[in-house]
């Protein structure tokens, strides 16, 4: 992660009016690797190839975490997101959200073909 | 399918060339440049390849060597569809110049030795390359010591397990295809744990939906080791009594005995079974490299590690990720987990290497099966770190199976395929 994102961060905590667990706010590097298992499904940094699942990269802090809690308790339909956004705690959700809202969004690089 | 196997064998050899080529630096000048700390990782598929990207993405002042002996990758997820022309092998292959664009260094070779005292490993064809920290993805091998009957080449070329995407996936979908209408296709299927565990059930759905499109008079008969599906029971017998009512015989507890490829039958303990297509999984193991390392240590199969950092609880210095590992509780062998260990490798190799914390690891697993060419469903969980058990666990509330199958997990289904790939080799 590049040094300059850690304020970026920050920030946009502040700007939702949670507090990150103070362990995930010490460490930049926390939120960076929570965010990583998201990028199996959502791609590298949140940039999705083709957009499906949809990209994560930029999107709004708030509303992220706002959506994976609505996933949480069912009130947002869906196949497999219910499932995976239970397993995250309320910190580890804003940490998750921080990390994407600190992202560029870009095309997602792709893999050569022989 | 669009490509014979000869055309898939030429166009191997070709790229090995081109990549032979490519490749300027010589792992002897390797070490001579040696500035800053190196990460050596042995093996770039999902578990390796990731944590190679990862290190270099998130650290690139440390140097990162990765030693893979295949061209190219070549995907076991989405191989079962291959098996019913669903999809090609083309669209499975894919190339690491990704990674080299993002400065991973990339040798073609193969590593035949470790040397945890030197911090060396030895390759089949260059200078020995020395680390910091290693990192070992090597997969698995196949237990052949009770099975006689398979041991020869020959055997493995009539009775092949596919079940490493690549020439046995292109070799059994051609038996499939040669197979007369009115024939036997017969999987075994080896006691857990094994390398993706609904895989097996997947691949008799692929079967199924081939022989309804093509051979409509043909039979599946399933003889699985474990005395019930592994994995997505329900939802795998949905589609068995459903879609493909009377076309698969479910056999469980069925231990294999040895196979005779000559009469094409499979012995069971107390019963054989003849077919016109074998297909046999046998049992695995971590990958040798690993075992003549020391760092195999359960059941003489598989490495244990400290899930905090993937470190090997044999070896200081050493990593090893994938379906090599003893697995955590309730954890698969999967694509998803190989790829998600490959980060939380990465995440802790950085940290150690620069004296800094590890932070304690969250890793997710997805793995979804296809039906048939059009439909798909799911299995998911969010493993945690467990500070009493120092391993990580199942959250619980947390993970599930699809409902049903539906074309829209399909949908999800390439999605995922497309960005793991890409996350795992771009």
């Amino acid at each position: 992660m590049k040094p300059s994102l850690f304020p970026a961060i920050a920030l946009s905590v502040v700007s939702f009016g949670v507090a990150i667990a103070p362990a995930l706010a010490q460490d930049p590097s926390a939120g960076r690797s929570l965010a990583a298992t998201c990028f199996t499904c959502h791609g590298t940094d949140g940039n999705s190839v083709q957009g499906v699942p949809p990209s994560l990269a930029g999107r709004n802090p708030a509303e992220l975490f706002q959506m994976m809690k609505e996933f949480q308790t069912g009130k947002r339909p869906a196949t497999i997101m219910h499932q995976q956004a239970r397993g995250y705690n309320d910190s580890q959700l804003q940490a998750i959200g921080a990390y994407f809202a600190s992202v560029k969004p870009a095309s997602a690089r792709q893999p050569s073909k022989p | 399918m669009g490509l014979t196997r000869r055309e898939f064998l030429k166009l191997l050899s070709a790229s090995a060339g081109a990549s032979a080529l490519a490749a300027c630096e010589t792992p002897g000048s390797m070490d001579a440049a040696r500035a800053g700390p190196r990460v050596v990782v042995i093996g770039g598929g999902y578990g390796g390849a990731t944590a190679a990207k990862y290190v270099k993405m998130w650290a690139p002042d440390i140097d990162v060597v990765l030693v893979e002996r295949d061209a190219h990758f070549i995907s076991c997820p989405l191989s079962n569809l291959v098996l019913a022309g669903n999809t090609t092998m083309q669209e499975i292959t894919m190339g690491r110049e990704g990674l080299g664009a993002r400065g991973v260094r990339i040798v073609r070779d193969e590593a035949t030795a470790i040397d945890p005292a030197k911090r060396e490993v030895r390759l089949a064809r260059g200078a020995a390359l020395t680390y910091d920290r290693l990192v070992v993805s090597p997969g698995v091998d196949f237990i052949y010591d009770k099975l006689p009957g398979l041991r020869s080449t020959e055997a493995q070329q009539r009775v092949p397990h596919a079940w490493k995407a690549g020439a046995e996936t292109i070799l059994l979908r051609k038996q499939l295809e040669a197979m007369r209408d009115g024939g036997v296709y017969v999987l075994h299927i080896p006691i857990a744990p094994y390398r993706c565990p609904p895989g097996p059930y997947e691949r008799v759905c692929q079967v199924a939906d081939y022989f309804k499109r093509a051979k409509p008079k043909s039979k599946i008969i399933v003889l699985d080791s474990n005395p019930n599906i592994t994995s997505k029971e329900k939802l795998f017998r949905t589609e068995w009594e459903g879609p493909y009512k009377g076309l698969i015989d479910y056999r469980p507890n069925s231990e294999l005995d040895d196979v005779d490829s000559k009469t094409m039958t499979i012995k069971l303990t107390f019963d054989s079974v003849k077919g016109d297509v074998l297909n046999v999984v046998p049992p695995h193991r971590a990958a040798d490299i690993v075992r003549n390392a020391g760092l195999i240590t359960a059941n003489e199969r598989w490495c244990g590690i400290d899930w905090m950092t993937t470190e090997s609880v044999a070896v200081k210095g050493i990593h090893v990720l994938g379906d090599s590992t003893l697995s955590g509780p309730a954890m698969p062998k999967s694509a998803s987990m190989a790829n998600q260990h490959g980060k939380i490798c990465a995440a802790a190799v950085i940290a150690l290497i620069k004296g800094q914390p590890v932070a304690p690891p969250v890793i997710m697993n997805t793995c979804y099966s296809f039906v048939s060419g059009k439909a798909a469903m799911h299995v998911a969980s969010v493993h945690q770190w467990d500070a009493a058990q120092k391993t990580v666990t199942p959250v619980k509330g947390a993970g599930g199976v699809s409902d049903k199958s539906s074309e829209i997990e399909a949908t999800y289904a390439w999605g995922w395929a497309r960005n793991i790939w890409a996350d795992t080799l771009a």
